[in-house]
């Protein structure tokens, strides 16, 4: 295997609902990320976005972002219908094969775009629930059910990670959501999709994010404090939701054991968990130890949850209390589908 | 702003394992496949989940059964067949080892419980699609 690291993390302004179009919002980050590891669009070998048609409701709607990067000279890119942190596996493959050596990976999305609990129902089965129209919060909440029945989750537990979400987000300009909540008053919010509250569903928001990864030789030149990417892997459960235990997640657990999460202390998690009781259920598959563990220090995908964008800046997210030296081992995930269906969880170490 | 409608102008193929279990669902028959373990999957599963073999050996299950789980729908959507607040549940179907999604008429959440039982209620013109089961009411017609 060869030593890849993360050496840049920028994102681009969360909001609830931006006028700019995709290529828009893309092109400052872009510009920004370049100079941020002090390289030339020249340097990038490799160029991978994640996105999703669905939300623009366009199809093909991802090759009008080859706009941003610059199509002259040519450039060899590639897209994942999928959140960037999926761009960035293909691109962490890229530079294993030795077909690059630095890799500009992005995900972006426009939540505000369309009504997306509804539209995230298209991810589903197409015979025999998306004509159901389930649409994802209910799925969300019947997994957060379950979850709760089964004795692995606890309402007290959601809110408390929605009041440490909260105040952590409180030191983040780049949220949608923040704040000093009690949880025995967030407890006492009414159900808006029972057994969740408004508080146990992410803040949707409209975001780009955008990392910059390259190979040992380089990374030095970029970044003081690479965060070298020491395990990474990504599995998937079953689509048929009546044939898993949503109150845990098996894939998830695969991808931490194959990843390396358990070989050593983990100093800070940031997991994508875009509802509360998430949290919960990764740390407990994942294994890692909550009362030991700094979790989701930029307030994570509760507070900012720009689709597509997401899962690629807890990676970034995870990279930076690396690069700032908070962590010496950081464990970074993303997820994709129904109730915790596809996961990607990667190790960075700063040594 | 100017509507935009979106469609999928095709029609697609389900193949011999859905296409079976929708058409009976037209005639008010509820099937599903059982799985190399003796597990009865409803909706039938084409493939074994474990080991990937090709399901051919169809059950017949109940009309009704029993709650796993489920959540609320405050407002429906457009294209919900409920169209009043309503619940979601996983209903694992006298018989059958799965549960399936579908949604269940209640009067409100307080008439919802997991391990409640259900039964099918059939919309009024039959068609091969999940949705001529229109919903699920509690088995005694409380709610």
């Amino acid at each position: 295997m060869r030593d890849v690291a993360i050496v840049a993390y920028i994102e681009g302004q969360n909001t609830a609902a931006t006028s700019q179009t995709p290529v828009e919002m893309i092109v400052p980050v872009i510009h920004e990320i370049l100079k941020r590891a002090n390289v030339e669009r020249s340097d990038i070998d490799f160029w991978c976005h994640g996105s999703c048609d669905y939300m623009t409701g366009q199809p093909f709607s991802f090759v009008s972002a080859v706009d941003a990067l610059g199509a002259w000279p040519p450039i060899m890119e590639s897209h994942v219908e999928m959140d960037g942190a999926w761009a960035l596996y293909e691109a962490w493959v890229k530079i294993q094969t030795g077909e690059a050596e630095t890799a500009l990976v992005f995900g972006n999305g426009k939540s505000s775009a369309g009504d997306m609990n509804r539209a995230l129902t298209l991810q589903l089965d197409p015979y025999v629930v998306a004509p159901l129209w389930p649409g994802f919060r209910a799925l969300e909440a019947m997994g957060a059910r379950a979850a709760i029945e089964a004795g692995t989750v606890t309402e007290r537990q959601m809110a408390e990670v929605v009041s440490r979400s909260l105040r952590d987000a409180s030191d983040n300009p780049n949220v949608l959501a923040y704040g000093y909540r009690d949880p025995d008053e967030l407890l006492d919010e009414p159900m808006t999709a029972n057994p969740l509250r408004a508080h146990d569903c992410p803040a949707m928001a409209d975001g780009v994010s955008a990392m910059i990864m390259t190979t040992a030789d380089r990374a030095l030149e970029m970044c003081d404090r690479p965060a070298w990417i020491r395990g990474i892997d990504h599995r998937i459960d079953f689509q048929n939701l009546g044939l898993r235990d949503l109150g845990r997640s098996n894939s998830a657990a695969l991808a931490a054991f194959h990843a390396g999460v358990t070989k050593d202390k983990v100093d800070v998690a940031e997991l994508h968990a875009t509802h509360s009781h998430h949290e919960v259920i990764l740390a407990q598959s994942m294994g890692i130890d909550r009362s030991t563990t700094r979790m989701m220090p930029s307030g994570g995908a509760l507070v900012a949850n720009p689709l597509m964008a997401a899962g690629l800046a807890r990676f970034g997210q995870a990279a930076r209390q690396i690069f700032k030296g908070n962590a010496d081992r950081a464990v970074a995930h993303a997820a994709q589908g129904a109730c915790l269906q596809q996961n990607i969880v990667a190790v960075l170490e700063g040594n | 702003m100017a509507p935009l409608r979106l469609f999928y102008p095709y029609d697609r193929t389900v193949g011999s394992t859905v296409g079976r279990f929708l058409t009976s669902l037209a005639n008010k028959k509820i099937e599903g496949t059982r799985g190399l373990d003796g597990i009865v999957h409803v909706p039938p599963a084409e493939f074994d989940p474990a080991t990937g073999a090709p399901l051919t050996e169809w059950v017949v299950v109940g009309n009704a059964g029993e709650v796993l789980t489920w959540s609320w729908q405050p407002e429906p959507f457009a294209d919900n067949t409920l169209q009043q607040p309503f619940a979601w549940a996983l209903i694992r179907l006298d018989g059958a080892d799965t549960p399936m999604l579908h949604a269940v008429r209640v009067g409100s959440e307080k008439d919802m419980a997991s391990g409640m039982r259900v039964r099918a209620v059939w919309a009024d013109e039959p068609t091969p699609s999940i949705t001529t089961i229109m919903c699920f009411e509690p088995e005694h017609g409380h709610g």
